[in-house]
């Protein structure tokens, strides 16, 4: 299984071969709340590193989601559109986001590892 | 009898000043005592910085009785002359049914609630807005409706800017219908230009095709009377990615076609003409409807259904993320209010009159407009246009001056601003007799044919191809209170679900919910004020203009401003227009690239949100651990951006509720660096006659005239948000084509679609001032000190209380933190707030400007005994959170996380919690003797949000909750 990275806007990325699954970990779900709504990228939609590619609303709160790794988009999850709580109960499994096909792996290098978001998170309390 | 007294002292001449302020001088004492201070004026010069605070009394005549205000209120009254107005564009005379007038707009149960943003004691009138909703869903032919916007003009720009985010394509261009009306032009063309969007007047049946637009705004039926068919140009439109507006005339939509089924996307218009009088321009609810793809991108606010904590189905405010609170400068508007009485008044207009009720409203309007374009055709003259609903434009070649004067000697007014047509808007109040004296003018000597002949031989002026076929307002709810004896009771059964101030008191924070007493509203109804049309020829409204020239120089004596506008018609949209002013200011002086708006990090969401629409990029200013402007951050980033920099947006005193006594100093550094200080005017209150802010810096500052000034809350709606400015920025205050002399002749453009905003509630804050006069605003600044001071130090033992000032001193709010709270017994502020309504009390505000607050204003209104009887339920909820702290309370079958508790809960015969019924419904005894029962238990906003419903649910719910 591929190893999981995140980012310091709470982002997770699965890769696989040269796509990437984008999903947000537990933490921000829990810091939303019940998320009631989120708007997914079109598919060829063009994504760049850490710019704006999905929004995600709870009831009292609503938060863009950055791409973590440049690339084009080939799936969004349409379960999430009908089941926004999936969000809430399986953030890093049923409800990732959207799957990009990377332009620039290199990038890769900029995103944290599991031990680096778990201290990244430990120093937000 | 003893001469004791003087008359002067008999004539009670300040008598108001002591109805007004809430405390008497006894429990004024008393307070002081508790504070540990001598006197007001002591307690006023420690908490006010000495570098703002004035000692000069205010300019301003002595307080007034309210029998003298009146009188002279009457005074003005007559010097209006109300004529039958037949000019249309947007404002039609209707009849405020008596039942809707006495009970909705003269009743304080209506008209001093608060927006309702605490469901569960707001039910009356959010079904009252569901009705609103479902109504304008179902005469546009749309799937979704807000819950009302400012007025027509604004929510044409609105949609103007929702279809530039949603429309597929990259164009920045829009096109206006040169048959909208005037106004709505203008206005968008404002709100267009900051933006960097093009507008293009034009005729879209024949030009949209040499277009790239994004969108495209036709009036329907259109300004001059003509119903165009919108099925051609919303295709030509659809073929290239751009969206169609159509702003409807809700009556007549009640015989055509809906916009909806022609292919447009998104339908405004106003609702004024459903019971709410003309008022010199407002207020009134203007609506907007979409389809349910855009409803994300709706502005304004939402009512929709979801369930209570039983599963029963409840109101409240949807979708609220969208809102600029949350989104700040990323927000796509920055309304954050609606007409919410005025869009209740027009609802209860369909309720009452029901479908056929209105059918037969709409088609008599239609049919005296077909009798008097017979009538004009067999008198000669010709109409300009081929269809019509209520409106007809006259050729008259020559003539249009004179027959206008005739008009006028007539007792009617035309519409004019054309050199050789007339127009003439038939409506609700429109008799036989009327089109008969109309015809009459039109005549000259010649015989005029009677109406019974012209009823016989008069075309409709409908085109067959837009008559409407689709049936509307099935649901029961239009359906069942047509008799007065049932519409009183609907609306007394709805006003009893909701919490008012004349219920108890809203301590809501920034909010300011003092009295609006009654003097102040009276004239508000009465028809000198209400009958005139907001383009009247001015020598009809010489009342109307000395009023507003008198509350404009009483508002520049209180913040020492030298100029005023009020046509603003909310604080938002004085935000806007303040900031266009600095805009117009810097580019007047080859400044225009001055763009960059400095804004503190505490800022209420609305100040990046019309920064945004006033065209300027936001940057903010850090705050310190107090909530005040951390001074070193704003000099850094002013130095930073001193060549871009535009304006500082600024609360004053702070979101915080503290005077900060760097103001000057904050002041002077933005001015050193280029830029204007804008002061967010929403804390007023603590101010009035004690410092100016037009003395101590700001350029440029908005006042809510519904929070300081009275001018009641409306449940919603309507506000007031005039703004003052120094005497370099004069120039630049908002305008308005059709009555140019509302403002300067090089100002911003209007705002609003009325010269004057909101006039006929304008009075409202004039008779307060009049009857306050100097000492009494003074007092009631002071007094409004002293009761947050009060309460402050009543709950601190129990809360700690967050910001304070100079001397441990708090301004005219306080914030209590509740966060240590949730930690030890897991009771959130937000169970708190639903637990306050068992105590028959609306939350303070919750969670602002700091998550896990609340923020109490308690205003000079609210005396000693109630201030008492609040904090005692707050110090009694306390109480509550230490038993589940100390695990006497279960941690989450308690009395807080139950809360609100419904007498369906007190009363079923399962009753299994671990606490008793009297401590649910009576922990404190003094409601044995008033109990307000909450209508619903605590409302799921998870569920409402994602199954979202925004209009009347379906008979077979209804039908369901009745099995």
């Amino acid at each position: 299984m591929a190893e999981r990275k995140y980012t310091k806007e709470h982002e997770w990325v699965v890769i696989e071969g040269d796509v990437a699954t984008v999903g947000i970990t537990n933490y921000a779900q829990e810091q939303l709340g019940d998320v009631v709504y989120v708007e997914l990228p079109e598919i060829g939609k063009t994504v760049t590193q850490l710019g704006q590619a999905a929004v995600v609303e709870s009831v009292k709160a609503a938060s863009e989601v950055y791409a973590p790794l440049s690339g084009q988009v080939v799936e969004s999850n349409a379960a999430l559109a009908g089941n926004p709580a999936l969000i809430n109960s399986d953030p890093t499994g049923a409800a990732w986001f959207f799957k990009i096909k990377l332009s620039n792996k290199g990038e890769l290098s900029q995103l944290m590892d599991e031990a680096a978001y778990k201290a990244h998170v430990d120093s937000l309390h | 009898m003893n001469r004791t007294r003087e008359l002067r002292d008999l004539e009670q001449r300040d008598d108001f000043v002591g109805r007004h302020i809430g405390p008497n001088a006894a429990e004024i004492e008393s307070m002081l005592q508790t504070l540990a201070i001598p006197s007001l004026d002591v307690l006023v010069e420690r908490a006010v910085p000495p570098s703002i605070f004035e000692t000069a009394p205010l300019g301003l005549p002595e307080s007034r009785t309210e029998a003298d205000v009146l009188r002279t209120a009457r005074a003005l009254a007559s010097r209006n002359k109300v004529l039958k107005s037949m000019i249309g564009m947007g404002y039609s005379d209707c009849i405020t049914p008596p039942v809707i007038l006495r009970n909705i707009l003269e009743n304080p149960g209506w008209y001093t609630a608060y927006t309702p943003y605490q469901p569960e004691i707001s039910q009356g009138r959010l079904e009252a807005l569901l009705n609103f909703q479902t109504m304008v869903m179902e005469l546009t032919g749309m799937e979704l409706a807000n819950a009302s916007l400012l007025d027509e003009a604004t929510a044409a720009a609105e949609a103007m800017t929702l279809c530039l985010h949603q429309a597929k394509t990259e164009s920045r261009s829009f096109f206006i219908s040169a048959s909208c009306h005037p106004q709505t032009i203008a206005v968008v063309e404002t709100r267009a230009e900051p933006l960097g969007i093009e507008v293009i007047v034009g005729d879209p049946a024949r030009e949209l095709g040499a277009h790239k637009v994004f969108g495209v705004l036709v009036q329907y039926p259109d300004t001059y009377g003509e119903i165009g068919d919108l099925r051609a140009i919303a295709e030509a439109a659809h073929a290239q990615g751009a969206m169609v507006v159509a702003s409807g005339d809700l009556l007549s939509l009640v015989v055509l076609t809906p916009p909806g089924e022609l292919g447009a996307d998104v339908a405004i218009g106003s609702s004024q003409r459903f019971g709410v009088p003309l008022g010199f321009g407002g207020p009134h609810a203007a609506y907007m409807a979409t389809k349910d793809a855009f409803k994300r991108a709706l502005p304004g606010r939402i009512v929709g259904v979801s369930v209570d904590a039983r599963g029963r189905q409840a109101m409240r405010l949807a979708l609220q993320t969208r809102e600029q609170h949350i989104r700040r400068e990323k927000a796509t508007s920055n309304i954050c209010t609606a007409q919410v009485l005025l869009a209740v008044i027009a609802g209860m207009y369909a309720v009452y009159h029901g479908p056929e009720g209105l059918r037969t409203i709409a088609a008599r309007v239609h049919r005296l407009t077909a009798i008097l374009a017979e009538g004009l055709r067999r008198l000669g003259f010709g109409l300009a246009n081929a269809s019509f609903f209520d409106t007809v434009t006259v050729r008259t070649p020559g003539r249009a001056r004179a027959l206008i004067e005739r008009g006028l000697k007539a007792g009617f007014n035309f519409r004019g601003d054309r050199a050789d047509s007339i127009g003439i808007a038939i409506d609700e109040a429109t008799t036989r007799q009327d089109v008969e004296s109309i015809l009459k003018v039109f005549a000259d000597a010649k015989p005029v044919p009677s109406i019974e002949e012209l009823d016989r031989a008069a075309p409709d002026g409908i085109p067959a191809s837009l008559r409407r076929a689709t049936p509307f307002l099935a649901h029961p709810v239009f359906n069942r209170h047509h008799s007065e004896t049932e519409m009183l009771r609907y609306l007394r059964r709805l006003e009893d679900k909701d919490i008012a101030l004349n219920r108890s008191m809203i301590p809501l924070g920034s909010c300011t919910m003092k009295l609006n007493a009654t003097t102040e509203m009276i004239p508000v109804t009465w028809r000198e004020f209400g009958g005139i049309h907001p383009f009247a020829p001015l020598d009809q409204a010489k009342g109307y203009l000395k009023m507003i020239a008198d509350l404009e120089s009483m508002l520049k004596k209180v913040t020492g401003f030298a100029a005023i506008s009020l046509q603003p018609n909310a604080g938002s949209q004085g935000e806007y227009a303040g900031l266009l002013v600095i805009r117009r200011y810097h580019q007047s002086r080859n400044q225009g690239h001055r763009n960059v708006c400095l804004i503190p990090s505490s800022a209420h969401g609305t100040n990046p949100a019309s920064a945004a629409m006033a065209g300027m990029s936001v940057v903010v200013v850090a705050c310190d651990e107090k909530g005040n402007v951390d001074v070193g951050d704003l000099k850094r980033k002013a130095e930073e951006h001193k060549d871009r920099l535009a304006a500082l947006m600024v609360t004053y005193p702070s979101t915080h509720g503290v005077f900060e006594e760097r103001i000057r100093e904050i002041c002077r550094i933005v001015h050193r660096a280029g830029g204007q200080v804008y002061m967010d005017g929403a804390n007023l209150n603590a101010q009035v006659g004690l410092c100016r802010p037009g003395r101590f810096g700001p350029d440029v500052a908005h006042l809510n005239l519904h929070k300081t000034f009275c001018i009641p809350h409306g449940g919603g709606g309507p506000g007031v948000g005039p703004i003052g400015v120094a005497k370099h920025l004069a120039p630049f205050l908002p305008t308005h084509p059709v009555h140019p002399s509302c403002g300067p002749k090089t100002g911003i453009g209007p705002v609003s679609a009325a010269p004057w905003g909101s006039a006929s509630i304008l009075p409202i804050s004039w008779a307060y001032i009049a009857m306050m006069g100097r000492n009494g605003l003074r007092r009631a600044t002071q007094v409004a000190i002293l009761n947050a001071n009060y309460i402050a130090r009543k709950l601190a033992p129990h809360y700690p209380v967050l910001y304070t000032g100079l001397n441990g001193l708090v301004a005219h709010e306080c914030i209590i933190d509740l966060r240590p709270l949730k930690d030890s017994s897991g009771i959130s502020v937000d169970d708190v707030t639903k637990r306050l309504m068992d105590y028959g009390f609306h939350a303070p505000t919750m969670s602002f400007p700091v998550a896990g607050t609340l923020m109490i204003e308690p205003t000079e209104s609210e005396s000693k005994v109630e201030l008492d009887r609040f904090c005692e339920a707050m110090i009694a909820i306390r109480g509550e959170i230490r038993k589940v702290e100390t695990g006497a309370y279960d941690k989450t079958d308690n009395p807080l996380r139950n809360a609100p508790h419904t007498a369906d809960d007190l009363t079923s015969s399962a009753w299994t919690h671990p606490y008793a019924r009297e401590e649910a419904a009576f922990p404190v005894e003094s409601l044995r003797a008033a109990k307000y029962w909450p209508p619903v238990n605590r409302i799921d906003q998870v569920y409402g949000d994602r199954n979202l419903v925004c209009a009347c649910p379906p008979i077979e719910a209804y039908k369901n909750a009745a099995e």
